[in-house]
């Protein structure tokens, strides 16, 4: 605490200094995180020195009010739907973890005990954390969908519903790298994209001349195109909501479950619904999902070189036309 | 062309008879003999008993018209002593070593010759010749002040500078004579001026479209910022820009303004003189100008807007801690090659991104106690029924039917004649009026719709008999009504046969 103290001390005159000779203990009409040495000093800290770092707060001992506080911005995070604009005490929690390393890693250690990932704690994705695969705060395909765990068509036409989702709303490679980038996606447009690739292989199977059909009794050997073209993509149901089992239903559960787990915002009703995404989808799909997914293909083998250029292209002529609002194809 | 002023002889040459019947060119000589008093001071100050020759009096003068200018308000002026004392740094600048006396003494003799204290009328005068309509060279006199002395309130003078000085003096000097934008607005100006409206058109376009540019640059850099900070020199190059940009709108407002004031003129001119041609164009030049402001108005918000852009993008920029730019493309490196694997492996694939990518659930923790109660709570009543629907509130509609069911079934009965026995109207209507004296009325009216009866339709509805009116010339006598007595029947229809005939030629 040595120059650091002494630097609050000149600021706040006698006072401060008075607090900086019996720092421990000492009640200072501080801000409010407990009457805590810690929280007092890291305080002072603040207001003496912001723009200089307090790494002399690492030495201090830390107490169960300051873990209290860590596992309290934890859970803020653990409530992936709350902003920080809109919690002052979550924003103040924000600004400690930026102001006082201690504190952060203090904060960092309390979600990986929980079997968390932080992804990135700022202002504008708040604390975004992730579930390790093992935690308890993971979610597990059986839990998601019942479906799925019985018929491994549906366990892989909901996991390609979350790849495609992800894959319309950040179509470019800078799109995931842009922090600013805000992805919009309808659920109709994510259906579209993906029957009109179905469509390109299944062109490209013709033209080969050869006979494509999967093999009978063999369904894991089918290709995977064709278990998404042959589900319908919309059916009538009786009391007039989506059709669970279609590919639209798979897809707007898809999307219904990132609402709630704080990663997509629903902006209107058009074409099966339209969201937009939230820096926290960004984050998990840059840093998670994105980069599993793809040790899991090089797994297989399959290696594809990107030189950077967006991919996702709008269909060519005499394909279905793209829908007008959207930056990317958009097919509604 | 000549400069009379109390002081010296005129200095500036007649100018040579040439071509000059054009308006424009007297405005020209107009706006330059505005300009001779201020070259006259220069020239006059060595008849100033004293040294005098070190001060730049036109620069002075300028000075002073500025001063005064930015004095003026709506109903007052500028404080004579208050216009010396505003001048006296300039003045003590040109000449540090002289005494402060001499300095106030150059300050109110600049003052007193551009108000030309000398002359009777406190004015100037310049000749200047045109070519009369009918060729003949004709000298003009031009009357014109460039500071004025008007009575302020309580019986004060107060000094204003006239149009002529704020046009020629304060606008059309403050000129960048480089800037392709001016020399277009000036262009328009004069053409508008002069009448040519559809010249002034292009012209104006042609400014509205550089306007347009300014703007796009504008948005292209702060686009830039917003991508990325560093790729813009924020440290020179845009502020500079932007305090540029800003000088330029307020400058190009009041240009516009002004255009603006001038095309009304010529709209409302033109109207009795040249025709609604003419008119029309001047309301679309109008319409021009009033968009190019607009658009200045925008590019200023924007503007005022950049400063806080940049910080902010900077803040998220610069201090945001580097992320892992993975720079993957999810469609072109994970959905399609994923799209042809088997489904085996592809699942595997999905099952990986669904696993890191759905994001967090909080597992419920449920206490003994409080699934007691939740469990012995009865269960609340399900609204998969909606919210409940309010009574329709029904209001009966009065029955303004003519005629009632029982009415119509009288007629129907009535109506309802054998096959082979067709009946004359005139029958049918005594027979109903003594049922009803309203039946009648049904009577005919269904009558007459039977004169046309819709036979085809009746056919393919498989209608066993139709009813049928003919008019066979006989006339109707009848104290209600008139008309021809028709000859009312049923025809019988043979459904059947017409069925199987319209199959075969199916």
């Amino acid at each position: 605490m040595s120059d650091h103290r002494d630097e609050a001390a000149r600021d706040d005159g006698p006072a401060g200094d008075a607090v900086a000779g019996y720092a421990a203990g000492a009640t200072t009409p501080t801000e409010d995180f407990g009457a805590s040495a810690l929280s007092s000093e890291g305080d002072r800290a603040e207001h003496t020195g912001r723009a200089g770092h307090t790494g002399d707060a690492g030495r201090t001992a830390v107490t169960p009010a300051d873990t209290a506080d860590a596992a309290r911005l934890v859970s803020f995070g653990l409530h992936p739907k709350l902003l920080p604009a809109r919690d002052a005490e979550y924003a103040e929690l924000l600004r400690r973890y930026r102001d006082e390393p201690a504190f952060a890693r203090l904060a960092d250690a309390v979600a990986t005990g929980l079997g968390l990932v932080v992804l990135e704690v700022s202002t504008r994705a708040g604390m975004a954390l992730a579930a390790d695969e093992e935690s308890v705060f993971a979610v597990r395909m059986g839990d998601y969908s019942r479906r799925a765990t019985a018929d491994s068509a549906d366990r892989f036409l909901h996991g390609l519903a979350h790849l495609a989702v992800a894959a319309m709303a950040f179509p470019r490679p800078e799109d995931l790298a842009d922090d600013g980038y805000i992805g919009r996606i309808t659920v109709n447009g994510v259906d579209g994209f993906v029957r009109q690739a179905c469509r390109r292989l299944e062109e490209r199977a013709e033209e080969a001349g050869e006979n494509a059909d999967p093999v009978t009794g063999a369904p894991g050997l089918e290709a995977a195109w064709r278990v998404y073209a042959r589900r319908s993509a919309t059916g009538a149901t009786k009391d007039a909501r989506r059709l669970a089992g279609s590919t639209t239903g798979i897809i707007g559960k898809a999307v219904a479950f990132l609402v709630d787990s704080g990663f997509l915002q629903r902006t209107g009703d058009d074409a099966g619904g339209t969201y937009r995404t939230t820096p926290r989808y960004q984050l998990q799909v840059r840093d998670m999902a994105g980069s599993a997914a793809m040790s899991e293909l090089l797994e297989l083998g399959v290696v594809s070189v990107s030189d950077g250029t967006a991919s996702l292209l709008p269909p060519g002529e005499g394909e279905a036309e793209i829908a007008g609002d959207a930056a990317l194809p958009f097919h509604s | 062309m000549s400069v009379v002023t109390e002081h010296a002889p005129p200095i500036i040459q007649s100018p040579a008879p040439g071509p000059a019947a054009d308006e424009g060119l007297a405005r020209r000589l107009r706006a330059l003999a505005c300009t001779a008093p201020l070259h006259d001071l220069d020239v006059r100050k060595a008849n100033l008993a004293g040294e005098y020759s070190t001060y730049a009096m036109a620069e002075v003068a300028l000075s002073a018209i500025d001063v005064v200018t930015l004095q003026m308000d709506f109903d007052t002026g500028a404080d004579h002593e208050d216009v010396v004392a505003r001048l006296l740094p300039r003045i003590a600048a040109q000449a540090p070593g002289r005494p402060g006396a001499e300095h106030e003494r150059v300050a109110r003799w600049v003052l007193e010759n551009l108000v030309n204290v000398g002359s009777v009328d406190r004015g100037f005068r310049a000749v200047y010749g045109t070519f009369g309509p009918d060729g003949a060279y004709v000298r003009r006199d031009y009357d014109f002040k460039l500071i004025e002395e008007v009575p302020g309130p309580g019986g004060s003078v107060y000094l204003r500078t006239t149009d002529e000085a704020v046009n020629v003096l304060v606008g059309a000097l403050d000129t960048d004579v480089t800037s392709a934008q001016i020399a277009a607005e000036v262009k328009l100006e004069v053409l508008i001026s002069r009448g040519r409206l559809a010249d002034a058109q292009l012209a104006a376009e042609q400014a509205r479209y550089r306007t347009v540019q300014y703007a796009e640059t504008l948005r292209r850099t702060l686009e830039a910022t917003r991508r990325d900070v560093r790729a813009v020199d924020w440290l020179r190059t845009v502020p500079d820009m932007i305090s540029e940009a800003l000088e330029h709108v307020a400058d190009r407002y009041r240009h516009e303004n002004a255009i603006l004031t001038n095309i009304r003129r010529a709209r409302d001119e033109a109207a009795s003189e040249r025709g609604p041609d003419h008119k029309r164009r001047a309301a679309e030049l109008v319409d021009i100008v009033k968009d190019c402001i607009r658009r200045h108005t925008q590019l200023q918000s924007r503007l005022l807007a950049a400063g806080p852009l940049f910080r902010a993008e900077q803040d998220r920029q610069a201090f945001a801690p580097p992320a892992a730019r993975a720079g993957l493309d999810l469609y072109g490196q994970l959905l399609a090659p994923l799209l042809p694997l088997p489904l085996e492996q592809a699942g595997r694939v999905t099952d990986a991104f669904f696993a890191r990518g759905a994001g967090l659930r909080t597992p419920g923790a449920v206490r003994v106690g409080d699934l007691i109660d939740l469990l012995l709570t009865p269960p609340a009543p399900r609204e998969h029924l909606g919210a409940e629907m309010p009574e329709p509130d029904l209001i009966a509609t009065p029955d303004d039917s003519r005629f009632s069911e029982e009415q119509l079934e009288r007629a129907m009965e009535l109506l309802d004649l054998p096959a082979d026995a067709p009946r004359r109207l005139s029958g049918l209507l005594a027979e109903a009026r003594r049922q009803d004296p309203e039946l009648p009325y049904l009577v005919s009216l269904l009558a007459v719709h039977a004169a046309s009866p819709p036979v085809g339709t009746a056919y393919r509805q498989g209608e066993q008999r139709l009813l049928f009116a003919v008019d066979d010339g006989e006339e109707l006598d009848d104290p209600e009504f008139g008309g021809a007595d028709l000859i009312v029947g049923t025809a019988l229809l043979d459904a059947e046969g017409m069925a199987s005939d319209r199959s075969e030629v199916a």
